[in-house]
């Protein structure tokens, strides 16, 4: 067998007539961290639920080897977890609540004595201690966001169970968090990596791509524009095609305007 | 690390409503049971149900029988009724909403509880033409079946119509539940143009909801249909609290979603099609019930559901006890109760979901 990972071959998506995804490719083995990045309306979110088995494709998707298309919900379900951009709720369910859903499929991978402490531990992984008795309606988008996120980690705690790594699916994990936040989001997936799991991250912000991604694969119109390391696809050419927007890597503003880099973060 | 946790284990951990929610099952187990004595003893006759009751244990013959009527064949099959009936409404309410993720799906507002009145009235009126021999097949269960399917067509289309891509939309789902309520209303009405007296007078009764038909061949037509419905909920409880933050997210969880909505759907129309056809159109216990509850224990349906359970029957055993004892010896529909008092707590749960009244 080769190595394990969640593979994308040839997949095609249409909606309503329409073609929204063609052809397009991903490699996203365990151990790594791979970043989707592309400008609005390119198809990401698309992509992702192709893979995530939501939407009707052409083309194959696997995990570790199996056909996503002959997989039961609940064996998908013990492979990965899925974020989605945002989850809104109709009824008063309070955080730990919400968590606790994570555990519904029981693969969580943690001993039965300690699944009852795993929704405190996932919020605590998020930044988030404290917030279990509150209700999930009450909570900042940002917040809520990292709820899920919560949610989506216990379903798959240990990133490597029985043998096989799982997975992490995120759409925009960052997109309505402050940047303390957006670090603490990025080190959780890049941790799941180190300790075997795989991810698969939508992300808008190309410098927090270049710093956590291993690999990152670049959309456009709903296809594949460029695959492969940070430093090699991020480049200047690319990113104006891909873009529309004159971008230079690596240049450095005029002399006394302020700028911020997620990489500049000490702990980081 | 093993220290802290031990700590831990001892209280109830913040946000956890679990143990809170059986301790208000338990209360409403109690409050049912009172309600049910009380609903046996209480009526615009005299007869001593605690004698009755007595006769059945010590075989003391000192009970009259016209008392014994009044009981065993009258209230004890109305109680009856009115407990399967209830919380088969409740119950029925509860997973609607969990399934559209939306506090005010009501099998009676959106055209649910119509679609088997029509199936029923299909049934009342036409009963003697060609479909005579399906009918006198099915006996007793005729008019449950006919509902069923009256509540499933009904709750078919109307989740077709709402539910775009595993959301659904609540001003979509309150027009279509009006529309397909329309829709099956003129079909009726086209009915009740050819129906005959003894017809029209028995659809008349039966369309206003009324316990007071209780007999033990209802009973018997309606028991095993609740039941089994009801016996479904419990294992499409997980599923229903995977549910509120979406289909596409339930189905990320492991939650077999087509087959879980299939199931939940059928379960509904069946415990909805079966009440309709023993007691009519019973509005507002399905929205009131499982909406008072949410504000106690919580949405998680693991107790939701039973405790809807427990709830809609007393809350329909005690309605019940209003509409035949305001106006004795008469007896006023009890749809009309449950919608006096439902309709207003309806209206306050929109006013307070807007924000318009903060009580």
């Amino acid at each position: 067998m080769s190595a394990p990972m969640i593979e994308a071959r040839n997949v095609g998506v249409s909606l309503g007539g329409r073609a929204i995804i063609r052809d397009a490719s991903l490699q996203a083995p365990a151990g790594k961290v791979t970043a989707i990045v592309g400008p609005n309306g390119s198809g990401k979110t698309t992509f992702l639920r192709a893979i995530c088995g939501d939407v009707a494709f052409s083309g194959t998707v696997t995990i570790n080897g199996h056909d996503l298309g002959v997989m039961k919900p609940w064996q998908a379900a013990s492979m990965r977890a899925v974020l989605p951009q945002s989850t809104t709720l109709s009824f008063p369910y309070t955080v730990r609540e919400i968590v606790r859903l994570g555990l519904l499929n029981g693969r969580s991978g943690v001993r039965a004595n300690e699944v009852e402490h795993l929704p405190e531990m996932a919020l605590e992984r998020v930044d988030l201690e404290g917030f279990a008795g509150r209700f999930y309606q009450e909570l900042s988008g940002g917040e809520q966001q990292r709820v899920q996120l919560a949610r989506v980690l216990c379903q798959v705690w240990t990133p490597v169970l029985d043998g096989m790594p799982r997975y992490l699916l995120l759409d925009e994990p960052v997109s309505s968090l402050d940047i303390r936040h957006q670090l603490v989001i990025m080190k959780i997936a890049r941790d799941f990596a180190a300790d075997g799991g795989g991810v698969i991250a939508i992300l808008h912000d190309l410098n927090l791509t270049a710093m956590f991604a291993d690999q990152v694969t670049v959309m456009r119109q709903g296809q594949v524009a460029a695959s492969g390391a940070p430093s090699a696809v991020l480049q200047d050419e690319l990113i104006e095609d891909v873009f529309g927007c004159a971008l230079r890597v690596g240049a450095v503003p005029p002399a006394g305007m302020p700028f911020v880099l997620p990489q500049s973060a000490l702990h980081a | 690390m093993t220290a802290d946790m031990g700590a831990t284990r001892r209280s109830v951990p913040a946000g956890d409503r679990s143990a809170r929610a059986r301790l208000v099952i338990l209360l409403l187990l109690a409050v049912l049971a009172g309600v049910a004595i009380f609903s046996l003893g209480w009526g615009s006759s005299d007869a001593s149900a605690a004698a009755v009751v007595w006769h059945w244990i010590s075989g003391d013959g000192a009970v009259s029988a016209r008392d014994r009527l009044i009981i065993e064949d009258i209230r004890l099959p109305r109680m009856l009724l009115g407990i399967l009936v209830g919380a088969s409404l409740a119950v029925s309410g509860a997973v609607m909403q969990g399934l559209f993720r939306n506090p005010l799906a009501d099998p009676g507002l959106i055209g649910v509880s119509t679609g088997a009145s029509l199936g029923a009235v299909i049934v009342i009126v036409l009963g003697g033409g060609m479909i005579a021999p399906v009918l006198s097949w099915l006996g007793i269960y005729a008019l449950p079946v006919a509902a069923f399917f009256g509540s499933l067509a009904s709750t078919i289309v109307l989740y077709r119509v709402a539910t775009r891509q595993g959301q659904t939309s609540v001003a979509t789902m309150l027009l279509a539940g009006i529309a397909i309520a329309a829709l099956a209303g003129a079909f009726m009405g086209l009915l009740i143009f050819w129906a005959d007296d003894r017809q029209l007078r028995d659809l008349t009764f039966w369309g206003l909801g009324s316990l007071a038909g209780a007999t033990w061949t209802k009973i018997a037509a309606t028991t095993p249909i609740i039941v089994l419905a009801l016996a479904a909920t419990p294992f499409l409880a997980r599923s229903l609290d995977a549910m509120a933050l979406g289909e596409a997210a339930a189905n990320h969880l492991g939650v077999p979603v087509q087959r879980f909505k299939n199931i939940a759907i059928v379960a509904v129309a069946a415990a909805v099609g079966s009440s309709v056809a023993v007691s009519g159109g019973i509005g507002f216990i399905g929205i009131v019930v499982p909406h008072l509850l949410r504000l106690s224990i919580g949405p998680s349906h693991r107790y939701l559901l039973p405790a809807s359970a427990l709830l809609g029957a007393a809350l329909l055993l005690l309605a019940d006890a209003v509409s035949r004892t305001i106006v004795a010896p008469a007896e006023l529909p009890i749809g009309i109760v449950t919608a006096a008092f439902g309709a207003p707590f309806f209206l306050w749960i929109l006013l307070r979901s807007r924000g318009v009244l903060d009580l």
